[in-house]
């Protein structure tokens, strides 16, 4: 009896495929070659927007470090654009350059995390990975020196930071900054020539310019696929027009494409940081109507309106949309989250490829499923 | 490109520099070859050797008194309790006599009991942004694991009193802050004989 021609279902999960939360795949396949391939998302619903509008505006800060929880400055700062624009509140300039400081060093941070993990799912166990924790953990107890915390910062507020950073922070800031291209080089040298790696991800899971746009996919990938589109340029929100970064981008929009594109993201975020660390200006960290309203977040009652407001998160964009009824509270309140768009391109990636690669497909979205599921 | 296999041998000089670097003897060969070599060994072994954390460094709240446990800060206001996020804080009071008045205690209304349910606190320091009374602060304590779900993890007032010494040991610049920020509310003592005009 022959079985070729015969499909074989496959549930991968759902535990840590790639070790960035509870997910599972559906796949089937033909041999070995996938044929079609579902997403099951919902393992980790915590029900963040329904709490939201719960609580006031301040007391959401804590929960959207919970959404993506390796850049927990990038989605607190998300929610202060959005804040801001729905109230009418200016930061003070020192706090922006702060915010700025901080949203690049979690690209650092989680640029880092992801490649290391990319390596760790194409099997290369451990070596990579703990090389890029160990440049991680750098950053994170500076976060922690901060913030308090290394992971749930909760340090950003609308109109600035919580707190000033303590005395010294910025020189050390400044050595670690300094000193990340010299691990990039070795990160490089350890990974980038790599025949094993070229052969393993050149190629696989080619996402095409025209499926990038029309699935409306931000961040990295995007720019892996070849298209111009970065919101810290096309918005220019916060300060980010005063310093001088290049978008890089790729050609082909493989996996390989997508773990470079990260390495050169990495390189421009080193130069905005350097630029940053040099021109901080001195003066209140937070603007006086931030510093009231985190004092007293039920004083704070926006007129009735809506707003939305969006940052490049180290994944894609951020989008924060809130709308008031007048209250403390928020009416509505929606994320939109760049790890749950980019992750609908899945199955358009996996077909045709092996169920080896799939998981490394994976590992190159970058998703982290307390994003995803919310 | 040389040849194939170049790219892995490359990395894996930089793989063995590293396992050099994780050594004494390594790090004198390295510098003896005059390469730059860093102290390649970055964990510890835990519970022998403690990380040390920056001052900042934040778990769970407690409550601060000045002087004597009776003498708190808290004059039960219960403003943590409304804006806890994960509503962690339980609040009886504030204290009443027979008569339903509130009682006082160095001039100051008191809860009767306080209770923070730790295995819910996020340690997300809102309670301390918003209590108008620097009465609540986090503290940096974390080794706190139990086997039981409610018991320990339910700290009541008598274990989240901590006096201010305690603060200033452990934060001293924040609780320096705290402490010049009450001596300016304090009301100053009135002179007893009042000066004369000239």
């Amino acid at each position: 009896m022959s079985t070729a021609g015969e499909l074989l279902e496959v549930s991968l999960g759902p535990q840590h495929p790639s070790t960035h939360g509870v997910f599972r795949m559906n796949a089937v396949l033909d041999g070995e070659t996938i044929v079609k391939l579902k997403p099951v998302m919902g393992y980790l619903h915590r029900n963040h927007e329904q709490i939201g509008e719960g609580i006031t505006y301040i007391g959401s800060f804590p929960f959207t470090d919970r959404l993506d929880y390796f850049s927990a400055m990038s989605n607190n700062f998300g929610l202060a654009i959005a804040i801001e624009k729905l109230g009418g509140i200016t930061a003070s300039e020192r706090g922006e350059y702060l915010r700025i400081i901080m949203a690049e060093l979690t690209r650092l941070v989680n640029h880092t995390a992801v490649t290391g993990f990319l390596l760790n799912d194409m099997g290369a166990f451990g070596t990579p990975l703990l090389y890029a924790f160990r440049e991680r953990e750098k950053i994170l107890d500076l976060f922690e020196a901060a913030s308090g915390s290394r992971m749930m910062c909760n340090y950003v507020r609308p109109g600035g930071v919580r707190q000033d950073v303590p005395e010294d922070w910025l020189k050390q800031a400044k050595e670690i900054v300094d000193h990340y291209p010299h691990f990039l080089d070795e990160f490089e040298k350890l990974l980038t020539e790599n025949e094993i790696i070229r052969q393993r991800a050149q190629n696989v899971g080619v996402l095409s310019k025209e499926l990038a746009v029309n699935a409306s996919i931000t961040g990295p990938m995007l720019r892996a696929s070849g298209v111009d589109y970065d919101i810290r340029k096309v918005d220019g929100y916060s300060l980010y027009p005063r310093f001088s970064f290049r978008v890089p981008l790729g050609s082909v929009g493989d996996v390989y494409d997508r773990y470079y594109i990260r390495i050169l993201e990495m390189r421009q975020s080193v130069k905005i940081l350097q630029q940053a660390l040099k021109d901080i200006p001195e003066g209140p960290a937070i603007s006086p109507k931030g510093a009231a309203m985190g004092k007293a977040p039920r004083t704070f009652r926006p007129a009735k309106n809506e707003a939305y407001g969006r940052i490049e998160a180290p994944k894609g964009e951020l989008g924060f949309y809130l709308v008031s009824d007048g209250s403390p509270q928020p009416y509505r309140y929606h994320v939109r989250a760049p790890s749950f768009v980019n992750l609908t391109v899945l199955e358009d990636l996996c077909i045709g490829h092996k169920v080896a690669d799939a998981i490394i497909i994976l590992g190159s979205i970058d998703i982290v499923l307390g994003e995803v599921d919310r | 490109m040389a040849f194939i296999g170049a790219g892995v041998l490359r990395g894996m000089g930089v793989t063995f520099r590293t396992f050099l670097e994780t050594y004494p003897w390594g790090r004198v060969l390295l510098r003896g070859l005059r390469q730059p070599a860093v102290e390649g060994l970055v964990t510890i072994e835990y519970p022998d050797v403690k990380q040390k954390h920056a001052e900042r460094f934040r778990y769970f709240p407690f409550l601060v008194y000045d002087g004597t446990p009776d003498n708190l800060r808290c004059v039960s206001c219960k403003i943590c309790e409304q804006e806890c996020p994960p509503q962690c804080i339980y609040i009886t009071g504030p204290a009443k006599d027979e008569q339903g008045r509130p009682q006082k205690a160095n001039g100051r209304t008191f809860p009767v009991e306080f209770k923070i349910d730790v295995s819910i606190c996020m340690s997300c320091r809102i309670c301390v942004d918003v209590c108008p009374f620097d009465a609540i602060e986090m503290d940096n304590q974390y080794e706190l694991s139990s086997s039981e779900r409610f018991g320990s993890l339910i700290l009541n007032k008598q274990e989240l009193l901590k006096p201010n010494e305690y603060f200033q040991r452990i934060k001293p610049t924040e609780a320096s802050e705290v402490d010049a920020r009450l001596a300016a509310k304090r009301p100053k003592p009135q002179p007893v004989f009042p000066p004369k005009a000239p």
